[in-house]
């Protein structure tokens, strides 16, 4: 069964249309790579599966786990167990890590029915869950996002989402940035919850990050539109021959 | 940190609404009759047995008071208050109690639903890692005071200002009126002739006042004008750090709160002067509410002696307040930090002045205007350095949020400097609660309200660290409710 079902999606920002019918299945437990040229909507179709405001539906439907995905608002599709790790993640001054983190966490269980984790026990699994991904306490004290490195950023991002354990992560460019260590640690911190409970979107434009998270399949966008789809080869062979072949195809 | 622990629980504890604070409690109250006269004062110095300089000294701020008028520079409008229609003086019925065991049942209720550690009980098992001291001005009477006898231990006097008037008339007549003269302004004359009641704090020479020393104002009868009075004096090496909190039921009509507190510090002395406002602000279409005029101001009069004020102002209709600094001593130290909450129809005129007199002084201003719904909120501070300030510095941030676009928000600071060797230096930025900030948190599953609460909460982390921590709480959970209703 699919966790994910996406259909003819179409969806604008400013009143330009950005994605033009996008139909892609994500089965339960897969996890699938989107590749494409820079502007081709990947960003897009990570914000439209979060909610955000301003990423108007025009057309088509998304099921996640048999809902109505796009009738949500952001926190209820987190509360389901839908994670994004943003590109370019946001600076909150003045709000500590560790408390965002709990006040996410705390919010989540309570909108799931389940029982909130009190400070003892959220720094000990924040604690552990940064030893998994060889980052500093210290962490926990800092500002949200404010003064990080582009890198230490990214690592939060996976940070929070070891700690949120969503059912469906959309990563957009995680791997940009991170140092060659890094990104080994990231790659386990996403294989480490693959399983049954888990898929994830991977976007990408680098082979590198897939030969540590080894995608099921691998899709390419291009201009609003998925024109390929195959399996992890299909990641090679761009890597070889690059998209403008493809971009032809579609067009 | 167990502060950050506090907060998470704080942002998604909060959702009951409105105003929580707004019952009225039933006991007998005397009234005075309404209208301000020289007989209204006789009867207000009578009731508390005060000596005879005393009531020549409201006598003649009253005098003064009749040749002014109400100042009409701040950023507020109201309709014209009648002076004439308003009790100056209302007590509850029962006797001045002697000691908490006398204090009216119905009172304590009253405290206790505020949350306030009035019995010592309470306090020691309320408060964490310290004990806080507690005087409650219930209208226009002084209820109880607690830990008297471990603050007289240490040498600290903190009792009603009208019971100091009483047991230390030298120490009253010694400092009242000297930082906040009787006729400095409408205001303050209003209130020197009328004060009725308020704290009183001493802290010798070379002594560290053992706990948090706090007074909670509450404004119950009808019709009635609250003006207290606190003075504070802490002689050479002294620290005390004193907190003030304020509420009142919810009324249609406006109340009149018109507020002075004197802080002197001599050498190398310290005093830390927290407020948590939270008067009732008025309806959402701006119905009720107190008026809030206080004035404020602490002299450093010794060497590197050090007064901070750190305000958090969610409540009232207006708020027309400028707790200040006179830096006297040399290489004295003056602080403001401040964050005020207007939503609805809130307006809120609050700042600092920072006079620099004495060589080596220093003053940092920290002020944080959150704006929302239909409200005003106008930063306005004076920096002045006189010429003998060598050496001066100040430091100014004024940051406003504004949530919402029909609010308003304001900055305006003067600087005047005489001195060239003195360095001041002014940062202001205006923002708004940005739509990248908000989905982020909302993506990780906090609600667009709780979003918002931790956004503003972030903002204004300074200020907060500022205030001891079971205050900072408070205020957390305050501005949460002041908020509430301000998204969507
Ligand atoms: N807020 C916006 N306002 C105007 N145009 C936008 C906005 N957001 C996205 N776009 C446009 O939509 C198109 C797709 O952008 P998107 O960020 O989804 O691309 P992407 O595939 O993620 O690219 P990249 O690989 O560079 O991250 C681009 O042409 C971009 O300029
Ligand atoms: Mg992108």
């Amino acid at each position: 069964m699919a966790l994910l079902e996406i259909e003819g999606l179409c969806a604008e920002v400013e009143g330009k249309p950005i994605l033009r019918g996008i139909d892609l299945a994500l089965p339960i437990g897969e996890v699938h790579a989107i590749m494409g040229p820079n502007g081709s909507g990947k960003s897009t179709l990570a914000y439209v599966l979060s909610g955000r405001e301003g990423y108007t539906v025009t057309g088509g439907s998304v099921r996640f786990a048999g809902q109505d995905l796009l009738a949500m608002e952001p926190e209820e599709r987190a509360a389901a167990g839908l994670f994004l790790a943003f590109q370019y993640p946001v600076e909150l001054p003045g709000v500590g890590n560790a408390n965002f983190l709990r006040t996410a966490l705390n919010a989540v269980r309570r909108a799931r029915g389940e029982k909130e984790i009190d400070a003892i026990n959220f720094l000990k699994e924040a604690r552990a869950a940064l030893r998994r991904l060889s980052m500093a306490d210290e962490m926990l004290k800092r500002n949200v996002n404010v003064g990080f490195s582009g890198g230490e950023k990214k690592r939060n991002e996976v940070f929070q989402m070891a700690l949120l354990k969503p059912r469906l992560a959309i990563l957009d460019e995680t791997d940009s940035g991170l140092d060659i260590d890094a990104l080994k640690i990231v790659a386990e911190g996403v294989n480490a919850l693959r399983g049954k409970d888990f898929s994830a979107l991977v976007i990408t434009h680098y082979q590198r990050l897939l030969d540590h998270i080894v995608p099921d399949r691998v899709h390419v966008l291009s201009a609003g539109r998925i024109v390929r789809s195959g399996g992890p080869e299909l990641a090679k062979a761009l890597e070889a021959s690059g998209y403008a072949g493809l971009a032809a195809e579609a067009a | 940190m167990p502060a950050v622990a506090e907060t998470i629980e704080t942002v998604s504890a909060v959702t009951e609404g409105g105003y929580k604070w707004g019952f009225e409690t039933e006991i007998e109250t005397e009234l005075a009759p309404k209208g301000l006269s020289e007989e209204t004062i006789r009867l207000i110095s009578a009731r508390k047995e005060e000596p005879e300089w005393l009531l020549a000294w409201r006598l003649k701020a009253f005098a003064a008071w009749q040749t002014m008028t109400e100042p009409h520079w701040a950023r507020v409008a109201h309709p014209p208050i009648d002076y004439q229609d308003i009790h100056y003086y209302a007590a509850p019925r029962k006797k001045t109690p002697k000691s908490l065991a006398e204090v009216d049942p119905e009172l304590l209720r009253t405290y206790e639903k505020l949350g306030i550690p009035l019995s010592e009980r309470a306090a020691l098992a309320g408060v964490e890692g310290g004990q806080v001291a507690v005087d409650a001005v219930f209208d226009s009477v002084s209820v109880a005071t607690t830990f008297r006898e471990t603050l007289a231990k240490a040498g600290v006097i903190f009792c009603p200002i009208s019971e100091a008037v009483r047991e230390h008339p030298e120490l009253v007549r010694r400092y009242l009126g000297s930082v906040v003269p009787a006729g400095d302004n409408f205001f303050a004359a209003l209130n020197s002739a009328v004060f009725t009641d308020g704290s009183f704090v001493f802290v010798p020479r070379g002594v560290r006042c053992p706990m948090e020393l706090s007074t909670y104002f509450r404004i119950n009868a009808r019709s009635t004008g609250q003006f207290e009075r606190t003075l504070i004096i802490a002689e050479d090496n002294a620290y005390v750090s004193y907190l003030e909190g304020c509420t009142a039921p919810m009324r249609d009509e406006n109340q009149l709160h018109a507020a002075v507190v004197e802080l002197v510090a001599l050498n190398e002395a310290e005093i830390k002067y927290s407020t948590v406002q939270n008067w009732y602000p008025g309806d959402a279409e701006g119905r009720g509410g107190i008026y809030n005029f206080v004035t404020k101001r602490g002299a450093c009069r010794g060497r590197r002696s050090k007064i901070s004020w750190t305000q958090v102002e969610t409540g009232s209709a207006i708020t027309w307040k400028y707790p200040s600094c006179i830096l006297q001593g040399e290489g004295s130290h003056g602080a403001f930090y401040s964050v005020a909450v207007t939503n609805n129809h809130q307006q809120a005129d609050t700042g600092t002045k920072m006079i620099h007199i004495g060589a080596n002084t220093s003053s940092t201003i920290v002020s944080k205007g959150i704006s929302a719904g239909r409200s005003n909120n106008t930063y306005r501070g004076l920096v002045r350095i006189m010429p003998k300030a060598a050496n001066a510095r100040n430091f100014t941030q004024c940051d406003s949020l504004l949530i919402g676009d029909k609010c308003g928000a304001h900055t305006v600071p003067y600087i005047e400097s005489r001195n060239a060797t003195a360095r001041v230096e002014h940062e202001a930025t205006t923002s708004k609660i940005a739509e990248d900030q908000l989905f982020y948190c909302r993506s990780r599953g906090l609600s667009e309200e709780d979003s918002v609460n931790l956004i503003v909460n972030g903002f204004c982390r300074e200020v907060f660290k500022e205030l001891p921590m079971e205050f900072a709480v408070e205020a957390q959970k305050l501005l949460a409710v002041s908020l509430e209703g301000s998204v969507g």
